[in-house]
């Protein structure tokens, strides 16, 4: 279990990193926290010719609030987060979230930008990310362009970002008195991945409710989102327009169930 | 077996005291010295290219491109080394009828599971083997693999050896009494029940690990190896690799866990020590993580169809069951692979009153990781049968799952006696054990919360265990049966000329404290300070010969020999302190490092002793020969094995919209004899509680239908991990065995055996309002949800 060969770069800034980027053509993959690309290195399931360390490039740091967004630097690491005031009195769900993300040693390197692009359906920032109506900015050769969360994943470990772009950052609206928040994650073991999991922003009568850890991606159903107001069991029958994961740990029925405890959670303890 | 009282209850004793382990500070500090700590000049590493068939004939390897690869020394298959290593088969003449076909190191014409090694590459570094790996090109024709023990012996599945004509590798049936007759009785109930046990794994700490050192100008193999018994190995590594059994040393430093997994025969590890005897080199070999999940044995995977009938006042009137289980495509080599079934046929129902049993046992072969004993071998599968089947008996009838195991419990005054399979018993506590589980839990009001949690929706449940566990086993578990395997265990005690001991024993330390009672034991007994005894175990060279600790033996057996030996040095040093103060040996003792009369008024100091054997022998008579040295060896007699009992309780919340399982409490009343250090363990008690909550709601090797082991990662693997574990209350009785001096029994796989049965118990007792109950571990989320939709 140990890593093929690789060559390792570690550029000072941004135009660097995309310079180094672009030189090396699909050849090279950025490293943020490593959390799960170290792992699948070592297994040997990803095997880049270049990581491209992006831990000394400044312009990836840094939680700002800009008017009514705020803006966190892509490479931004959990622990940070957990600790930021900004973060836990603008962006509240995050902060509900962050002690469901693994365990201390894994936050304390894991990135949001390196979470979000790397797209694994069963994290809990993309779902955040939905919940929120985030954006992601993106810079690459062809300048920066700010994609919407909801149009951002695609499928298992895809998205829309091309092999010459990096996240930049999230730029999330502030949180208003108006909105309230939720979140339920289903583990057996504190820290794993969500057998099911829900995100949940409600902006007075409006929902946006986002699961993971069931289907492909992250995954809003516009028809609940509408109807869970007024009827959550009606909503609940929403779910079937999730195609949901079936694996060893959990069937699609048992996933679909546990869908429905987790947002029925989620909406119980809803911040006020 | 009677010995010195003074031995437990004289001033400066150390036995019976919860003293830190001398170990603990050193290895919290990065110190420890395992296997891939040894680094040795011009070693090199292996890697293995493993099959990633569960069955396939390899029908040609091509190491061309990979023997040119940068850093590879040499690359070997399994036709390489056939006339260097001689193939071994896992069967033991006590289990009549066990077959098992022979079983080369690395894979020859057929790959028999998924992860077999196949190829083994040697290069300057692990990656760069693993590098050379990817470029071995090995042709399979996949053949079809039998997975599912149920349908193994069936006519039209393939057959893993041919030349057995079936996939059956042993099968035993055990009759006592007349168990239909019993069952038929006017009066009887009888409870019928299919209980499913997924496999699961060890999952240590530290993975499998060796480093063979070979010097071809003494034909010596030197062995770093991370297991459990040395002694066994040697013969092993002497007897396939052609070498004399004294020209191996094998050296296990420290050992990062291993509950079973470290004690047995792994083709890459003998691969690995052809390796250096072939290249006349160190040659290293780590198991990685994936490798751990397809190769180190895996354990339990039975299904076991099970009834017991009870009179209306809940009288056992007997047990009846069926055991399959599938244990890989080989038996392994030199423990076999029956002996799991065995147990479960042996220990079934053993704390109880019972007159008519009848157990049935099939041991089939299929296309999986090879299994074989693992903590609490077969212990947990017998108790949550029995018990299991015990409390829904007592649901049936409506009685109280304490007063019907008081009702059938053996009486703690009717041993020595046998239990309905023929074991011999002696020296439990059964009912005793009982009674303080029910105080130390306040039962009483545990029963009444229940009842109002449940109006609140709140599903709490209470399940029990009462448990026998095999420990301290004779001769007459492996030796008996032809295993080069040494029941028993001997140690030396030396004074320095400082006035310290040094003592030498043949059990090993795994992380459990071995080396931490052995001093204890030493120090008490011959009477100095604990930090004036250096601890020596795990080196073939430089300990007396031995089985190892495994089968809980290494305190009951280790430790009896040690105290054995210190006894004997005492006599030696109070024979020669009598001479130098010209008084009698009985008028002397030895305490805290001197030589004293008995009420402790010192006389002379053990430095001052030693210093005059040692340095100025012409001051002692001539006659006197001074021995400050003494051996002794110990096994048990008169009995097979040393049974303790336990009793334990579970308390659960299920929660029944999701079918999580939180575990609340858990309390083990445990009697292990004579407690020589209550610290040590209740750690033992309580890691063998965690490792049986894996089982029961965790852990599980799942497979493909096509032989494919699909969760062999430990994001995917499910350990039990210290956030979700409950506090676990150890309480003990103490009954010493009469089988020593020492009086200790076994106490390392109480937990594992009798905890998956108690939170079985707790669960269903959890969901009887629901009419619902679950039979299969691990009892996962979607497995409980299913038994309460099924009693919708």
């Amino acid at each position: 279990m140990k890593a093929p060969d690789f060559d390792y770069l570690r550029p000072a800034n941004l135009d660097a990193a995309l310079a180094m980027l672009a030189e090396h053509d699909g050849n090279a993959v950025p490293l943020a926290g490593g959390q799960s690309l170290m792992p699948m290195m070592n297994f040997r399931v990803a095997a880049p010719e270049v990581l491209i360390d992006l831990a000394d490039v400044a312009e990836l740091r840094g939680i700002t609030r800009n008017g009514d967004h705020v803006r966190i630097g892509a490479m931004t690491r959990y622990v940070q987060l957990s600790k930021d005031p900004i973060i836990l009195a603008d962006v509240p769900l995050i902060g509900m979230a962050l002690p469901h993300i693994a365990h201390d040693a894994i936050r304390n390197r894991g990135t949001i930008g390196g979470s979000l692009a790397l797209a694994d359906p069963a994290a809990e920032m993309p779902a955040l990310m939905l919940a929120l109506d985030a954006a992601i900015e993106v810079v690459g050769a062809n300048g920066t362009r700010l994609i919407k969360a909801d149009n951002f994943f695609l499928s298992y470990f895809e998205t829309v970002l091309e092999k010459d772009e990096l996240i930049t950052a999230v730029v999330i609206p502030t949180a208003s008195n108006t909105q309230s928040f939720g979140f339920c994650e289903l583990t057996q073991r504190h820290g794993d991945y969500a057998l099911a999991g829900v995100a949940v922003s409600r902006t007075d009568a409006k929902y946006r409710i986002a699961f993971f850890g069931v289907a492909d991606r992250a995954v809003r159903v516009a028809a609940l989102e509408d109807t869970v107001g007024d009827d959550l069991e009606k909503a609940l029958a929403h779910l079937d327009e999730i195609e949901f994961t079936d694996d060893g740990k959990a069937n699609a029925a048992t996933r679909q169930r546990l869908a429905g405890v987790a947002l029925t959670r989620a909406l119980e303890e809803m911040t006020s | 077996m009677t010995g010195p009282a003074h031995i437990f209850d004289k001033p400066n004793r150390y036995i019976g005291k919860s003293s830190p382990r001398a170990d603990a500070a050193r290895l919290l500090q990065g110190r420890g010295k395992f296997v891939d700590d040894v680094t040795l000049p011009r070693m090199v590493h292996a890697a293995f290219l493993r099959s990633p068939f569960a069955h396939a004939t390899i029908t040609a390897i091509d190491t061309a491109e990979a023997k040119d690869a940068p850093g590879v020394i040499a690359i070997y298959t399994g036709h390489d080394l056939t006339d260097h290593v001689t193939p071994y088969v896992g069967v033991l003449t006590h289990l009549k009828g066990l077959r098992s076909a022979p079983q080369h190191p690395l894979a020859v014409d057929v790959a028999r599971w998924q992860g077999e090694p196949v190829v083994m590459v040697i290069a300057t570094s692990r990656a760069l083997a693993e590098d050379a790996c990817e470029l071995v090109e090995v042709d399979y024709e996949e053949l079809p693999a039998v997975v599912d023990t149920e349908t193994a012996l069936d006519a039209d599945t393939p057959v893993i050896h041919p030349e057995f004509g079936n996939n059956l590798a042993w099968e035993r049936d055990v009759v006592a009494g007349d168990i239909d007759a019993a069952f038929a009785a006017s009066g009887v109930q009888v409870i019928d029940r299919e209980f499913r046990f997924g496999r699961h794994t060890g999952v240590t700490l530290e993975s499998r690990g060796t480093l063979c050192d070979f010097d071809p100008s003494e034909n010596e193999l030197t062995v770093y190896y991370s297991g459990q018994a040395p002694h066994m190995m040697q013969v092993i590594f002497a007897t396939h690799l052609d070498l004399p059994e004294e020209n191996v040393r094998v050296i296990s430093n420290d050992v990062g866990g291993s509950f079973g997994i470290k004690i047995h025969t792994y083709g890459d590890e003998i691969a690995t020590a052809a390796a250096a005897k072939l290249l006349k080199r160190p040659v290293k070999f780590i198991a990685d993580r994936f490798e751990s999940f397809v190769t180190d044995i895996h354990a339990r995977d039975h299904v076991i169809k099970a009834r017991i009938g009870v009179t209306n006042d809940g009288d056992i009137v007997g047990i009846d069951l069926d055991d399959l289980t599938g244990v890989g495509p080989f038996s392994m080599y030199p423990r076999t692979s029956a002996i799991e079934c065995n147990q479960i046929l042996n220990l079934t129902g053993a704390p109880y009153n019972l007159d008519n049993y009848r157990a049935k046992g099939r041991v089939v072969f299929q296309n999986k990781t090879l299994m074989c004993q693992y903590r609490g071998v077969g212990h947990p599968i017998a108790m949550a049968v029995a018990d299991g089947l015990l409390d829904d008996a007592a649901r049936a009838i409506g009685m109280d799952p304490v007063a019907v195991r008081h009702l059938n419990l053996m009486a703690d005054d009717s041993y020595p006696r046998a239990s309905a399979t023929g074991m011999k018993l002696d020296d439990l506590s059964h009912q005793k054990a009982l009674t303080k589980l029910t105080d130390i839990m306040d039962y009483k009001g545990l029963r009444e919360k229940q009842t109002e949690d449940r109006k609140n929706g709140i599903y709490r449940g209470i399940g029990f265990v009462s448990m026998v566990e095999v420990t301290n086993p004779s001769p007459m578990f492996y030796g008996v049966g032809g295993a080069s395997i040494a029941s028993q265990d001997g140690a030396t005690v030396r004074l320095d000329a400082g006035g310290a001991l040094h003592v030498a024993s043949s059990i090993t330390e795994q992380g459990q404290g071995t080396n931490a009672i052995l001093a204890q034991i030493a120090a008490g007994v011959f009477g100095v300070a604990l930090n004036r005894v250096k601890v020596t175990t795990g080196d073939t060279k430089t300990t007396p010969y031995g089985g190892g600790t495994w089968a809980s033996r290494g305190a009951g057996i280790g430790g009896e020999a040690m105290l054995q030996a210190a006894q004997a040095l005492k006599d030696q040093v109070l024979a020669v302190a009598a001479v130098m103060l010209q008084t009698s040996a009985d008028k002397l003792d030895i305490q805290d490092g001197a030589v004293t009369d008995p009420d402790g008024t010192l006389r002379l100091p053990l430095a001052d002793l030693a210093r005059t054997v040692y340095y100025r022998g012409n001051e002692l008579p001539n006659d006197l020969n001074p021995e400050l040295i003494a051996t002794r060896h110990y096994r048990v007699t008169d009995f097979p094995f040393v049974f303790t009992n336990g009793a334990m309780a579970a308390h659960v919340e299920v929660d029944t919209a999701t079918g999580f399982i939180k575990v609340l409490h858990f309390w083990a009343v445990e009697d292990c004899g004579r407690v020589i250090n209550p610290l040590l363990v209740d750690e033992q008690i309580r890691g063998g509680v965690v490792q049986g909550i894996g089982g029961a709601l965790y852990e599980e090797c799942q497979y493909s239908e096509d032989g494919q082991m699909l969760n062999a990662t430990m994001a995917d693997y499910m350990v039990p991990m210290a956030s979700e574990m409950p506090d676990i209350t150890v309480a003990h009785i103490e009954t010493p065995t009469k089988t020593s001096v020492l009086g200790a029994k076994g106490a390392g796989e109480a937990g594992t055996g009798g905890a998956p049965a108690a939170i079985l118990n707790a669960v269903n007792d959890a969901l009887s309002p629901l009419n619902a109950s679950i039979w299969q571990m691990p009892m996962t989320p979607e497995r409980v949800l299913n038994a309460i939709d099924a009693a919708k």
